[in-house]
């Protein structure tokens, strides 16, 4: 028997309803309804590092707003380790892992290390596929370039897969400026699109929202009703707005996971589906490609496609796999091979392996600093253990704090698919960025003292004495004022009666 | 065999208890075990914020203290970590060399170099919840971190099983680093207490009334979170228990 109707819905029953229920002369409600809900709107969603022009970035600062919004901290920290957990599932059903990471590390050192005779040898087999191949020496000859292309066949409207260089390109507004309509086809791209936000990670760009932020920014650009986040409701409602705008598009662009040399095909990996669009639908394909993406042969493909997406979501591949090596009949196909800093990346003794990256995300899930800090708090195209490495090689000064935003606890490096050695290049970039004296002068005072301090025994002594005494005596409210960074958020460690030095003097003094 | 007791700094000062365990339990093996008065740290805080320049004293006074020694031993990975990788602000002569490849971790150098076989005198009869830290765990190896497809095992818990009465609980995400960090403790504070508290958190969950590691100073850090959100749950470090703290 269903409940009687008293039972769901009490507030809506009138006194002399024959099923309300009454005691002591008042209507009994049930506790669901007369409770009231603990908050009257979902918990807003933290917003990324403040950007002022050219000032180093604060990620200590977004961090601490994304933590302070417990809903969506918990929900990206366990979202982002069921990934993690995930993978390992899948590393495990794998027994020559370990091999295939060694293999594709010496792949890629292989190729960067040839780099000019690889990229010669696609260029010319891309040209001999019908392909026209473009070379952009940094973002700005991109954007120009895919401008020119798209103005020389009339084209308004630009539909696009997802793609980490254009990101690093600024190439959306771009074109904003320029007049020409991009549509993002990837579905966590489209949402951050339509938030005017960047993505917080390279594989799931909108990890950082919950549900009930996708329905806020839907309900103001494509109409959604504002208290539905169902998930089916949504993503079924943002189809529906923009099918249309992919089909009536007058270009299309995509990425490229891996440009294979001896073919010249350009490989793109996506679970939507929606690179196919963008490449299949229009006339006219455009393919951006960093110059480190190349791979010489399609036999090399295989060892990738093994180890990218179960390394990225813990999937053993990606739903689509496509390859693109020449124009659609009818059609016309461009590349562009973009440098934007990757050859001097390449000169950097202590940082070139960097280019090894195949933008699987692996090393942002298993990082428990960006899975409590949220992507937009680095405020760089790439967050996370791999951003930390690769945005000071384009602003040092900018990006001066991420190498810090680190314990250097070396998981990145252990799932890192192609064996980039992360952490020793966090570590490497904080030695460099003291010698580019692009660090706090608070932080350099304090840091040349204690060398000073540390390496002299009878002053050390003699202030280890002095901070015993203080901690003894000082109020609790000193020790935690603003201050003392360690106290803020945890107690301080209970001070001993003793030194171990001042313990084996007395115990052991005898002994030389 | 002549040891050089090395007790780092943070150490010195705040878990004193963890240095009288470490010369005990290393006496009990019969060894010669000196502690030379004169040192202070091995340099780990500069290096690792990058001032790699401002720890060449501090480095060259290590050398001084510790050259001579058929073993230098130190309850911290960390440090020990440091000493032996990096290390590199003084000119690499063969004494420096000697005395970075001599120096070694408590854990490890009972496990390979003592072979120790048992802990007649230890008895822990409490749940326990182990906690690698990570510079133990992913740069000394002292166990098999779990991002890694390889044969498992695991140094302290070889150690550990030998003590009489102790049980152990798994904690959720086993090798999850606590956020300690270093300098990354107090350079990003709010990251790094809420790592702690997800971290004691977990252990609870589990049902562990203790955390024993290797390391002081991420369990210094996890005290100090667990004090704060109430967390009710003890720390110990893995020489107390071996030396027979409880027992």
């Amino acid at each position: 028997m269903s409940a009687p109707p008293s039972m769901l819905h009490p507030e809506l029953i009138g006194p002399d309803e024959p099923n309300a229920v009454v005691r002591d002369g008042h209507r009994l409600d049930h506790a669901e309804g007369a409770s009231k809900p603990l908050r009257s709107r979902p918990e807003p969603q933290p917003r990324g590092a403040k950007v002022h022009g050219n000032r180093p970035i604060d990620q200590a600062e977004a961090a601490a707003r994304f933590i302070a919004a417990p809903e969506h901290e918990k929900m990206h920290d366990e979202r982002l380790w069921d990934l993690r957990q995930k993978r390992d599932r899948e590393m495990h059903g794998i027994p020559e892992w370990e091999e295939l990471r060694s293999l594709a590390a010496a792949i890629k050192e292989h190729t960067l290390t040839h780099l000019d005779e690889y990229l010669s040898q696609f260029d010319e087999k891309a040209r001999s596929n019908g392909v026209h191949v473009h070379w952009a020496r940094d973002a700005a000859e991109h954007n120009s370039t895919v401008y020119d292309i798209l103005r020389d066949h009339g084209a308004k409207s630009l539909i696009k897969s997802k793609s980490m260089l254009t990101e690093e390109c600024g190439f959306r507004p771009y074109m904003a400026s320029v007049g020409i309509e991009v549509i993002e086809t990837d579905l966590g791209e489209r949402i951050q699109q339509l938030d005017n936000e960047d993505p917080s990670h390279v594989v799931v760009p909108a990890v950082h929202k919950l549900r009930t932020d996708v329905a806020e920014v839907f309900a103001k650009t494509i109409g959604t009703d504002p208290n539905n986040s169902d998930v089916h409701y949504l993503a079924g409602s943002q189809r529906e707005a923009t099918r249309p705008l992919i089909l009536k598009a007058d270009a299309g662009m995509t990425g490229c996971n891996f440009a294979v040399a001896e073919t010249g095909t350009v490989v793109v990996c996506t679970n939507e589906g929606n690179a196919d669009l963008s490449a299949n639908v229009p006339k006219l394909h455009i393919a951006s490609i960093g110059i480190e993406k190349i791979i010489p042969r399609l036999e090399h493909l295989a060892v990738f496609v093994r180890l990218l997406s179960r390394s990225a979501l813990g999937s053993p591949i990606t739903q689509y796999t496509s390859h693109f090596r020449g124009p659609r009949a009818g059609g016309e196909m461009h590349i562009i091979l973009v440098d934007n800093g990757r050859s001097a990346r390449l000169g950097m003794e202590e940082f070139w392996t960097s280019l090894k990256c195949i933008r699987c995300g692996a090393c942002m899930n298993t990082c428990p600093v960006y899975r409590r800090s949220g992507g937009l708090s680095y405020g760089a195209t790439y967050s996370g253990p791999i951003g930390l490495i690769i945005d000071p090689t384009f602003n040092a000064h900018k990006y001066s704090n991420l190498p810090f935003a680190s314990s250097l606890n070396g998981s990145c490096s252990n799932v890192c698919p192609v064996k980039i050695n992360i952490h020793e290049q966090i570590y490497a970039w904080r030695r460099e960025l003291v010698k580019r004296h692009e660090t706090p002068l608070a932080k350099r005072a304090a840091m040349k003292a204690a060398g000073e301090l540390l390496s002299r025994p009878a002053a050390y002594r003699a202030a280890i004495a002095a901070a015993d005494t203080a901690l003894a005596h000082l109020p609790r409210f000193i020790i935690y004022s603003g201050l003392n960074a360690w106290g803020r958020h945890r107690e301080v460690p209970h001070a001993p009666k003793q030194t171990f030095h001042s313990w084996y003097q007395k115990n052991r003094g005898g002994k030389k | 065999m002549r040891i050089g007791l090395f007790i780092p700094c943070f150490m010195d000062a705040f878990a004193p208890e963890v240095g009288i365990a470490t010369l005990e339990l290393l006496e009990r093996f019969g060894h010669d075990v000196q502690y030379p008065r004169d040192q202070t740290c091995c340099g780990q805080p500069m290096a690792n914020s990058g001032f790699n320049a401002d720890c060449a004293d501090t480095e060259a006074l290590f050398v001084r203290n510790f050259s001579g020694f058929d073993y230098v031993v130190a309850p911290s990975g960390s440090c020990v970590e440091h000493v032996r990788k990096n290390f590199d602000a003084i000119e690499q002569t063969a004494e420096v060399k000697e005395v970075r490849t001599r120096t070694y971790e408590l854990v490890e150098f009972l496990h390979d170099i003592l072979k120790v076989e048992a802990f007649p005198w230890a008895r822990f009869p409490h749940r326990v919840g182990l906690h690698n830290s990570c510079g133990t765990l992913r740069r000394l190896r002292h166990a098999r971190p779990s991002e890694l497809h390889e044969p498992y095992f695991s140094k302290p818990m070889d150690l550990l099983s030998k003590v009489a009465g102790i049980e152990f609980v798994m904690p959720a995400r086993p090798d999850e680093c606590c956020g300690f960090g270093g300098t990354f403790s107090v350079f990003e504070e709010v990251v790094s207490t809420k790592m702690g508290y997800d971290k004691v958190s977990d252990h609870a969950r589990a049902g562990a009334e203790y955390i024993v590691s290797a390391d002081s100073s991420c369990l210094l850090h996890q005290q100090g979170c667990a004090e704060r959100i109430g967390v009710r749950i003890k720390f110990i470090h893995i020489a107390q228990i071996l030396n027979g703290a409880g027992a």
